[in-house]
Parts: structure tokens; C-alpha cells; sequence
């Protein structure tokens, strides 16, 4: 009887000490914030379009941790759908983009100049501040900074913001996938097995 | 010396030799992983000389023949250049000139198919050769030792040479690597170990030294411990070529045995030193530096010849061209061109290849120009280069990775490049792949796997491009969402405050006496006019000097007037709120004349914003007339009221207190006669700020002189009223009667008082401006005109109290007096005034006349006094002792002018007292209606003009037909005065 009370003894002393120690160090080694928020929000493409229905992306990987499903970014695409259920270990859904058939493709908003009447709408729209000039005065996108998240589409009230597909350039040109098994490779193919 | 001597040194010297030559042992030839021996193919082209290319009519120049910034166009379309002429310079650090390859016209600069496997288009300079190949004037380095490195450097960078092995990577990088780094061996590359490619090996067997001279230029400029050229035992003329050629210098040959990718940088480096330069590190970083030999070659002839690179030998094999060789060929010279010159025979091509069949890839256009990088073209028969057969799946045979140079694994590659699983491609160090088409060429299933690799390198490298931009977007977002944070929290911080403010306010309100809250206010309003006035005249000041934030001033005033109105509203509020609140119903009239001052300087203060707005060219103008008129309906609704109050007061409370609507009637006659007078001095002060609204101004005078009037004639009423009323009621109280009575006399001797000053100010204001010459001199004339008729009818005003204050006490010893009792005696009077009249008349006007002039000249001093006190005052001239003695003597003047204008006003009064005898009228009632008609008249006219810029011809027809009117009614009032006064000797 006497052993099975030193035991009890013991067993609830460790627990007191450790109970202890692991409270202790949670409070010193606190961890600010949602750690999970930023890991959701790096994978995110960034382009702040809301198509999710966050005004940006960080909302919408608040949400995302929150327990909102994942596959509502058309911008990142079904990659950005498979890299969330990784991360966070949940199913693999599809993406959510609502048929949108040009989904992935690259885009960037093009002000034609003329038509510009400087009413600053969509300076005021745009998430990123990639749209440059004054009241009054034509407006102009930084192409580098838009995201082609075409929120400045809508306001304009003259129509004059197109999105533009963005074409390849030699420095960001890059060799295609191969057709795959039983295909003859793409002819530009350099390797000639002699 | 002798033979022992010379035994001793023999064998000192053998012994050095000894030892250096174990330092330079033939190394030992290391080895590299991998590597396949695919057929050579090289004795298609290897055994001709290198001949020169063709001269094609054109040559196109990619900006970007080089890895590295595309250079900047030096020339135009239409400009001529001389072969050997920079025609575009480097830009930035990695990058390299372009020089014409020959002389000719510049055609164009724009985009043409250029050597990518993209097939995509690039900037271009076209020339069109001229045939004529006239080189620029250009001068060679004899000794390059004279050079500085640098110097040398710069000249390798403005020659446009770029590593000729392949990558085109600028050489001026490779050969500037600074001091800090020491460079343990210079390795130059002569292995090309690609197949068909003798581009290397001819130039070796022909130009040897000057590839060595080439090559001492590098050594002199990166100054290695070692010097290593690598040359493939398939190259036996190449390798005695430059043996000989580099016989008794520190140049060590290295024969490396044939093996594919021996030619590769990083094998290169394996095989000679046995170092393997990690992933993501330079040759440099090991100590090495390579250099391909047919850059050195380029070095030489810029350094030495002076002539930069602007062609290179270029391969031209294949079963395809008849005339398969090494030709010296243009840069820029279209491959088109190229195959014509060597494929005379017209054979059949297959397929157009640049660069070897490993590494390089297929033309699809004939018209891409030859560049510093394409040391060979394959045209194939279509027998020797079939269609490679479609891809079969992945055996796992693992053959792949036995020939991996870079010792990967390509079968794990190939499975997650398939798969995009990029992470783990990457883990499995895709990035180190060099691409050399190993894995392809001994694939069994013929699986491209070279093509996967770069796919997904390309991926890769485009994931870390949008991770850049992303992050990018993300920083501005986030920048933006601060931004727009704070905004939001500073409007709230400034509503929260201004809710505060207003609570505080309504705190306060009730709690303070009303009186002193409104007091407060408007010390709060005149402060803030007080700063807008500020405001606009700094406004204008900067106008005038034409200052720059003249905007900014403007907009700061309208702030101010913005404040002004609103604590202006604000003591509206409060008075309207104030008597209400706090209203005994004691005093209703004198509250109401309150109110109607109130108001009416409400509506002035409304008036001069408006006109200032005006003024300035306000948009808000037509918003502050329509207040302005607002305020002065409400101001005449009050007046009426006040009227009304009044004419009630006496009635409800005559007996009590039958004085007190006089007295407050002459109160008001002075509130009204100063306001007038305030009034004239903002008009004058207008005109002599040559203002645009002095006539408004004057305008509004005018009616406040008619408010006056009719103040006036209120007062008289009430006056008339009031011996008349206490008489019946208490006939026995004349003595109360005629103790009040000397108060109206003392009053309105006092505002005759006031109007003669504020004449005499007008008179001195329009004296001041005659002698400036200001164009408004005139009006002030006039007004001061004006002004002198007020104070004349005030004086008669005073005479007839001063009359009247008699006549009562002896009325009323007549027991008999009632209301009418006054009339009878008048009536009774004129008569036998009348009959002494032309005696009396004759003399009261000498005596008149006498007093004139001494009250004239007694006032004329009085004001020079006067007005030298003032100019003293002003100029700070005279000592305060001078000032007070001034001061005396212009009492002393005013007291004689006063004493004589008393004198002179008995006299008037008696001639007044006649005319009314004798006209029956009143001689205050005449000069009433004169002012009324007057005053009307001025109306009218004012209307007129305010319409004349609006209204319709009707209306101003309608007007003018009323102005007649009126003017002729004020004729007739002006002579029946003028004749009443002149028969009284009161002319003047």
C-alpha cells in the first residue's frame, strides 16, 4: 500500500515539476502571432485581387487558418490549392475559380492614355498603388508593380483600363514541358541522340 | 673561366632544373564522373583552312549577342559606319560593345529573328554592307606591358569581346577580378569536345602564336601561378601547334583524352586541377579561371591589333553543304548567307543546327545572324539528323545517371520535372544540371530529358520571379493598408474631437449666464473677422508682390471667413436663443432694439463679407448676398417690431413712464445715426483702398441714414406726443414735464454734436482725398454734403425742442391747455409774428450772418487744431507735453465754435419757431420730407443701378419713370424747404 502511494506521490510530483516547466515555457517562448497566417499568406500570390471575397490576400489566409476553404484563389491556381492542402494537411479540393477559363494567365491592366480623363478611380481601387497621376490629369499603370488583379476595371468610368495578357520576353521566355510518353519531342528539341 | 667553374654551374643549373621541373611535373590528369563518347564527326570540316566568309548585302547585329545587359545603339537608321566602328556601347557592368563587322549603312534598328531557341525577335542594328570593307582608323599596343591593367581591361570591354566557347559571358568580368583574388590557374579551354565542332582546332593549327600572345595578355592581367591550356588527344596538329608555339614560357599543355563533356567549364577544371568548383559557386571562388582559346585569339587582335571583335571562325559542316570547312565569318552574317557560300552544290538540308548537336539547337529561320557565340552550324542531311523518335516510358535502367558529368541524378530529375514536384527537383540539385544532353544521348527510351530540365528551370526561375513581385505586392499592400489605417484613425481623432468640442460647448451653455456666453461669442466672431480681414489683406499684399502661396493665403482666408460666418451664426444663435431664455417681458422694446442693432450690424458685417467675397472673386457671392438680404429682412422685420413696441410702450405705459420711449427713441436715433456714421467711415475707408464696393458701401449708408431719419421722425413724434400727452392727464405736472424736457434738448444737442463730428470727419476725409487727387473725392464731397444736412436738420431738431421746451411752461400757467392749446397760440402767433416779420427777419439774419462767421471760423480753427493733433499723433512728431498743449487749445477752439454754434442756434431755432408760424409747417417736417424724398430718390436710383445689369428694359423703364417721380417730389420738398428757410434769413 505504502509503494503504491510513493508511487502516486512521485507520478504526481513529476507532473507538478513539468506541469511547471512546460508553463513556464510557453509563456517565455510565446510565439507572436499566427505563425500558420504567415505560412498561408507566403503561399498566396499576393496580387490583392479579393476574388475570394478578402479584401487582399492576409484576409483571406486569416480565413484560411480560420478554418475557410482553400481553394477560392483563381490567381494561384490549382498549385496554390494543392501547396494549401499540404500545409495545412486537408483535403485537396479543386479550385474554386467558377469556370474562369484565363484564370492563370498572366495579366496586367493597360490605361489607354487618351482616354484617360484623370478621375483617380482607380488609383483609389488599386491594392498595390501600381497606378500613377493626379486629378485631372492621365493616369498611368507601373507595369512591374500591378498584380493584374483588375480591381481597376470596374470603377473606370470612361472603360479606358484593359488587361493585357503578358507575352514572354526573351528574359523570361523558358522552354516548354515535353509532350510527354509517346510523343516525338518538339522538334526545336536539341539533343539529336547521334 | 674555368672548366670546374663551369661543371659547377652545369650542374646547379640541372639541378634547378631538376627541382623546377618536379614542381612542373605533367600533372597527373584527374577525371569526372560520367561522360559519353558519341562519334566525332570532325574530320568533315578539320581538314581545310579556315577561309573568310562571305560578304552578305547585310548584316544583322543583335543587341544581346553577349549573357549580360544589351548594349545602347550608338548610330541611327541612315548612318554610315567603317568597319570596326563601335555602333553600340556596353551598358552597366555585364555587357559588351558591338562593332560594324564591316562598312555600310546602317538600315534599321528594330527587331529580327536573332540565335534563341524561342525563335522570338530582338533589337537588331542592320547594315547594309557596301562592299567596299573600309576599316576605321584603328591603331594596335606594340608592348601591352606599357598598359595598365585596367587600361587593358577597358580596351577588352570597348572591343566587344565576349566568351567565344558558348556562353558569351563578357571577358572584361572574367579578366577584372580585382586584387583581393588570387587566381591559381589560368586554364584556357581548347578541349571542344562537342562533335562536328573544329572551329577551335583549326584555329590552333593556323594562328597558334597569336593565341598564345592572347594568352599572355591574360596572364599579364590576372597574373595565375599556373597557366593550363586543355586540349582532347583527338587534336594531335592543334597540340604540337601550340607546343611549338609556346615553347620556353610558363605555358603547360594539358592532353585530356577525348571524352564528352570534357569541354565543360566546371569538368574542365576537374580534369586539369582536380578541384570541383561546388554548386552555385564560380571557377573563381577555387581559384581558376577558363577562358576559351578562341577568346584569347580576340584578345590579341583587340589588344594588339587594335581591331575589335567583329567576326569569328565559325564551323560550317554536315552533309548538307558541299563545301563543309572553318570559315572566317562576319558577325552578323545570316546563316542563309553562309550556307550559300559553303554549299555551292545546292545539297539537300535537313536540319539547320547552331552550336554542336548536343548543345545546340534548331534553326527554324534561315535568317538568323551569326553571333560572337556560334562557333558552328550544322546543316544535316535529312538522313544524318532524323526526327528523334517519340518518347517511351522510363525504364529505370539507370544508364542516365552513369554518364551524369555533374554526378546527378536524371532519372529522379526527370520523374519530378514531370511530375512539377520543383521542390524536389530542387533538392536534387536541378539547378546544377549544365545541360550538356549526357542522360539524352544514352537514354533507351529516347526520353528528352534535357528538354524536362530546363522546363523545369524555367519554372523555377519564374516561381522566384513571382515570390520577388509577390513579396513586392505584398509590401505595398500592406504599405497601402497602414496607409489607409492612419488616414481613417486621424478622421476619427478629429471627429471624436470635434464631438468633444460641441459637447463641451453645450455644457457650458446652459450652465454660464446666457449673456456672458454671448458676449464670449462675440468676442470669439469679431477675433475671427478680425484674423479673416488679416487674412485677405495679407492675401492681397501677396497679390500685389506676386508672391507664390497667394493660393495658399486665399485658401487660408476663406478658412478664416469659414470660421468668422460660423461664430458669427453662432452669436445669432446665441442672441436669438438669449432673450428668449432669459426674458423677463421687462424691457421688450429696449431687448428689441437690441435685436434690431443685432441684426442690422448682422447684415452689415454680412454685407462686407459678401463684398470682400466679391471683392476677391469668390464663387460663394451670390450665396452671401442672399444671406445679407436674409439678415436684413430679418433686421427690418425687427425694426418693425420695435416700432410697433413702441408706438404700444407709450400707450401701455405713458403715465408711468412717459419719458422713457423719448429717450429710448433718441437712444436709438444715436444707435442708428453711429451705425450710419460707421457706415460712411468703412464707405470713405473703401474709397480710399480704391475697393470695388465703395458705392455698395455708400449705398448702404445711405439707408441707414433713411433708418436714421426715420428714427429721427419717431423720436420727433414722440417728443410731440409727449407734452402733449402728460398735459391732460396731469396739467399741473408741467414742472415734471419741464423737467424732462431739457433731456431731449441735452440729447439731441449731443447728437448734433455727433453729426457735425462725423461731418467734420467726412469734410476731412474728402479734403484728405482732394489732396491725394483720388477719384473719389467727389462722392466724399458729396457725402460729407450729405452728412452737413443731417447735422443742420438735427440742430433744427434741437431748436424746436428747445422751443418747445418753452412754450409748455407757459401753456401752462393757461389752464385752458389741452391737446390742441399749443396750435391755437400758433396759430395766433404767426400773425402778429408776421407783422414784425421783415424788420425781425432783416436783422436776425445780420446777426445770423455775424454768428456764422465766427462759429465758422471758430470751427475752421478748431479743426485745424484738430486735425495738426491728429498729423502729430500719427507722425509721432511732436513730445506728449506739445500733444497736451495741443490738446487744450483744440478744447479751448471746440468750446468757442460750440458757444458761438449755441448762439447761432437760438437764432435758428427763433427763425424756425417763425417759419412755423407763419407756414403752419413745421420746419423740421419740411426738412423731413426733403431728407424722405431724398432718401427715396437715392433708393430708387441705387435699385435702378443694381438692376440695370439684370433686369429686363421694362423693369429699368418702370424704374427710371419712378426715379422722375421721385426726383421731381424731392424738387419740390427741396424748395418749399429752401423757400421756408430763405424767408427766415436761415439760408445760410
Amino acid at each position: 500500500m505504502t509503494a503504491v502511494l510513493i508511487a502516486v506521490a512521485a507520478l504526481l510530483a513529476l507532473a507538478a515539476v513539468f506541469g511547471a516547466v512546460l508553463g513556464f515555457a510557453s509563456e517565455k517562448f510565446k510565439v507572436e502571432g499566427d505563425p500558420i497566417v504567415e505560412q498561408i499568406d507566403s503561399l498566396l500570390p499576393q496580387t490583392q485581387c479579393g476574388q475570394c471575397g478578402h479584401p487582399g490576400c492576409r484576409p483571406y489566409a486569416e480565413a484560411i487558418a480560420e478554418g475557410e476553404e482553400h481553394n477560392r484563389c483563381p490567381p494561384g491556381g490549382q498549385d496554390t490549392v494543392v501547396a494549401l492542402s499540404d500545409l495545412l494537411g486537408r483535403e485537396e479540393l479543386t479550385l474554386d475559380d467558377e469556370g474562369a477559363e484565363d484564370a492563370n494567365v498572366a495579366k496586367v491592366a493597360y490605361i489607354r492614355e487618351d482616354e484617360c480623363i484623370g478621375c483617380t478611380k482607380c488609383i483609389q481601387a488599386c491594392p498595390v498603388d501600381a497606378i500613377v497621376g493626379a486629378a485631372k490629369l492621365m493616369h498611368t499603370v507601373i507595369v512591374d508593380e500591378c498584380t493584374g488583379c483588375d480591381l481597376c476595371v470596374e470603377p473606370c468610368p470612361v472603360d479606358c483600363i484593359d488587361m493585357l495578357e503578358v507575352k514572354p520576353t526573351l528574359q523570361t521566355w523558358g522552354w516548354q514541358r515535353p509532350a510527354g510518353i509517346g510523343e516525338r519531342p518538339d522538334s526545336r528539341i536539341e539533343v539529336v541522340n547521334l | 673561366m674555368s672548366q670546374a667553374q663551369t661543371n659547377k654551374t652545369r650542374k646547379t643549373r640541372s639541378v634547378f632544373a631538376r627541382l623546377t621541373s618536379g614542381i612542373r611535373r605533367p600533372a597527373k590528369i584527374h577525371d569526372f564522373h560520367g561522360g559519353i563518347h558519341p562519334p566525332e564527326m570532325k574530320h568533315l570540316s578539320n581538314g581545310t583552312p579556315i577561309t573568310a566568309g562571305p560578304l552578305p548585302q547585310q548584316l544583322i547585329l543583335p543587341l544581346n549577342m553577349h549573357i549580360g545587359a544589351p548594349a545602347k545603339p550608338l548610330v541611327a537608321p541612315g548612318d554610315k559606319v567603317l568597319k570596326g566602328q563601335m555602333i553600340a556601347e556596353p551598358i552597366g557592368a555585364v555587357s559588351a560593345a558591338i562593332h560594324a563587322p564591316t562598312s555600310g549603312t546602317v538600315s534599321a534598328i528594330g527587331p529580327r529573328p536573332i540565335q534563341h531557341p524561342s525563335g522570338m525577335d530582338a533589337v537588331c542594328i542592320v547594315i547594309d554592307t557596301d562592299g567596299e570593307d573600309q576599316w576605321i582608323e584603328h591603331q594596335g599596343t606594340i608592348d601591352y606591358t606599357e598598359k595598365s591593367p585596367a587600361e587593358l581591361v577597358d580596351l577588352i570591354r570597348h572591343a566587344g569581346i565576349a566568351g567565344m566557347g558558348g556562353a558569351g559571358f563578357p571577358t572584361s568580368i572574367k579578366v577584372n577580378l580585382g586584387d583581393h583574388q588570387r587566381v591559381e590557374q589560368l586554364i584556357i579551354n581548347a578541349v571542344e569536345c562537342e562533335p562536328y565542332i573544329t572551329a577551335d582546332d583549326r584555329l590552333m593549327r593556323e594562328r597558334a602564336e597569336q593565341i598564345i600572345t592572347g594568352i599572355h595578355i591574360l596572364q599579364y592581367l590576372l597574373n595565375p601561378r599556373r597557366t593550363l591550356i586543355g586540349i582532347e588527344d583527338n587534336k594531335p596538329e592543334a597540340i604540337s601547334a601550340i607546343k611549338r608555339a609556346c615553347k620556353g614560357c610558363d605555358i603547360e599543355v594539358r592532353v585530356v583524352p577525348t571524352k564528352y563533356p570534357s569541354g565543360g567549364e566546371k569538368q574542365l577544371i576537374q580534369l586539369l586541377t582536380g578541384k570541383e568548383v561546388a554548386s552555385g559557386q564560380l571557377p573563381a571562388q577555387v581559384g581558376v579561371v577558363c577562358q576559351n582559346v578562341g577568346t584569347a585569339y580576340a584578345i590579341k587582335r583587340a589588344v594588339c591589333d587594335g581591331e575589335p571583335l567583329i567576326s569569328r571562325v565559325t564551323t560550317l559542316t554536315g552533309d548538307g553543304v558541299s563545301q563543309p570547312g572553318n570559315y572566317e565569318v562576319l558577325l552578323g552574317t545570316p546563316v542563309r548567307d553562309l550556307l550559300a557560300h559553303g554549299n555551292l552544290a545546292g545539297l539537300d538540308i535537313g536540319r539547320l543546327v547552331m552550336g554542336g548537336p548536343m548543345m545546340g539547337f534548331t534553326l527554324h529561320n534561315p535568317g538568323v545572324p551569326v553571333v560572337k557565340t556560334t562557333n558552328c552550324i550544322i546543316a544535316a542531311s535529312p538522313e544524318e539528323l532524323p526526327e528523334p523518335p517519340p518518347e517511351q516510358p522510363c525504364i529505370r535502367c539507370g544508364s542516365c545517371a552513369e554518364v551524369c558529368p555533374a554526378n546527378l541524378l536524371p532519372q529522379q530529375l526527370y520523374w519530378h520535372a514531370k511530375n512539377d514536384d520543383l521542390e524536389k527537383a530542387q533538392h536534387h540539385n536541378l539547378m546544377d544540371c549544365i545541360e550538356c544532353g549526357a542522360c539524352a544521348y544514352v537514354c533507351p527510351s529516347h526520353i528528352p530529358l534535357v528538354q524536362y530540365y530546363r522546363y523545369a528551370k524555367a519554372e523555377v526561375r519564374q516561381q522566384a520571379a513571382d515570390q520577388v513581385k509577390a513579396d513586392k505586392a505584398r509590401q505595398r499592400f500592406e504599405a497601402r493598408q497602414a496607409r489607409i489605417e492612419q488616414e481613417q484613425a486621424e478622421k476619427e481623432a478629429r471627429r471624436q474631437a470635434r464631438l468633444e468640442a460641441n459637447r463641451k460647448k453645450k455644457e457650458a451653455g446652459p450652465t454660464a449666464a446666457s449673456t456672458v456666453d454671448v458676449a464670449a461669442l462675440k468676442q470669439a466672431s469679431l477675433d475671427a473677422s478680425k484674423a479673416y480681414k488679416a487674412a485677405v489683406k495679407a492675401a492681397k499684399a501677396a497679390e500685389a508682390e506676386g508672391a507664390d502661396n497667394l493660393a495658399e493665403l486665399k485658401a487660408e482666408a476663406d478658412r478664416l471667413k469659414a470660421v468668422a460666418d460660423k461664430a458669427k451664426a453662432a452669436v445669432r444663435d446665441a442672441k436669438d436663443g438669449a432673450p428668449v431664455a432669459a426674458a423677463p417681458a421687462e424691457d421688450t422694446v429696449a431687448k428689441l432694439k437690441k435685436q434690431v442693432g443685432d441684426a442690422s450690424s448682422a447684415y452689415k458685417a454680412a454685407v462686407k463679407v459678401a463684398k470682400a467675397a466679391e471683392a476677391e472673386g469668390a464663387d460663394n457671392v451670390a450665396e452671401l448676398k442672399a444671406e445679407a438680404d436674409q439678415l436684413k429682412a430679418a433686421a427690418d422685420a425687427l425694426k418693425a417690431e420695435l416700432r410697433e413696441a413702441k408706438t404700444n410702450a407709450p400707450a401701455s405705459a405713458a403715465p408711468v413712464t412717459q419719458a422713457d420711449p423719448v429717450a429710448e427713441l433718441k437712444k436709438q436715433v444715436g444707435d442708428a445715426s453711429s451705425a450710419y456714421k460707421a457706415a460712411v467711415k468703412t464707405a470713405k475707408q473703401a474709397d480710399e483702398d480704391g475697393a470695388d464696393n465703395a458705392a455698395d458701401l455708400r449705398a448702404e449708408a445711405d439707408r441707414l441714414k433713411a433708418v436714421a431719419d426715420q428714427l429721427k421722425a419717431d423720436l420727433r413724434d414722440a417728443k410731440a406726443n409727449a407734452p402733449a400727452s402728460p398735459a391732460p392727464v396731469a396739467p399741473t405736472a408741467s414742472t415734471a414735464a419741464a423737467a424732462e424736457q431739457p433731456d431731449p434738448v441735452a440729447a439731441l444737442k449731443k447728437q448734433v454734436g455727433d453729426a457735425s463730428l462725423a461731418y467734420k470727419a467726412a469734410v476731412k476725409a474728402a479734403k484728405q482725398a482732394d489732396e491725394d487727387g483720388a477719384g473719389n473725392a467727389a462722392d466724399l464731397h458729396s457725402e460729407a454734403g450729405r452728412l452737413k444736412a443731417i447735422a443742420d436738420q438735427l440742430k433744427v431738431e434741437l431748436r424746436d425742442a428747445k422751443a418747445a421746451a418753452p412754450p409748455t411752461p407757459k401753456a401752462a400757467p393757461a389752464t385752458t391747455a389741452t391737446t390742441d392749446s399749443p396750435a391755437v397760440p400758433e396759430e395766433q402767433a404767426p400773425q402778429s409774428l408776421a407783422e414784425v416779420d421783415p424788420e425781425q427777419a432783416a436783422k436776425r439774419q445780420k446777426r445770423l450772418k455775424g454768428l456764422k462767421t465766427a462759429y465758422n471760423m471758430a470751427h475752421k480753427q478748431y479743426k485745424e487744431a484738430h486735425a495738426a493733433y491728429e498729423r502729430a499723433e500719427r507722425n509721432e512728431t511732436a513730445s506728449a507735453d506739445e500733444l497736451q498743449a495741443m490738446q487744450g487749445k483744440i478744447d479751448k477752439l471746440k468750446a468757442k465754435a460750440d458757444n458761438a454754434r449755441d448762439a447761432l442756434d437760438a437764432l435758428v431755432e427763433e427763425a424756425k419757431a417763425d417759419i412755423r408760424a407763419h407756414t403752419g409747417k413745421d420746419l423740421k417736417t419740411l426738412k423731413l420730407e426733403a431728407a424722405r424724398a431724398e432718401s427715396a430718390l437715392a433708393d430708387k436710383q441705387q435699385e435702378l443701378e443694381q438692376q440695370r445689369s439684370s433686369a429686363s428694359e421694362d423693369t429699368l423703364e418702370a424704374l427710371s419713370s419712378e426715379l422722375q417721380a421721385l426726383e421731381s417730389e424731392t424738387q419740390i420738398a427741396r424748395k418749399a424747404l429752401k423757400q421756408a428757410v430763405e424767408e427766415q434769413g436761415l439760408a445760410e
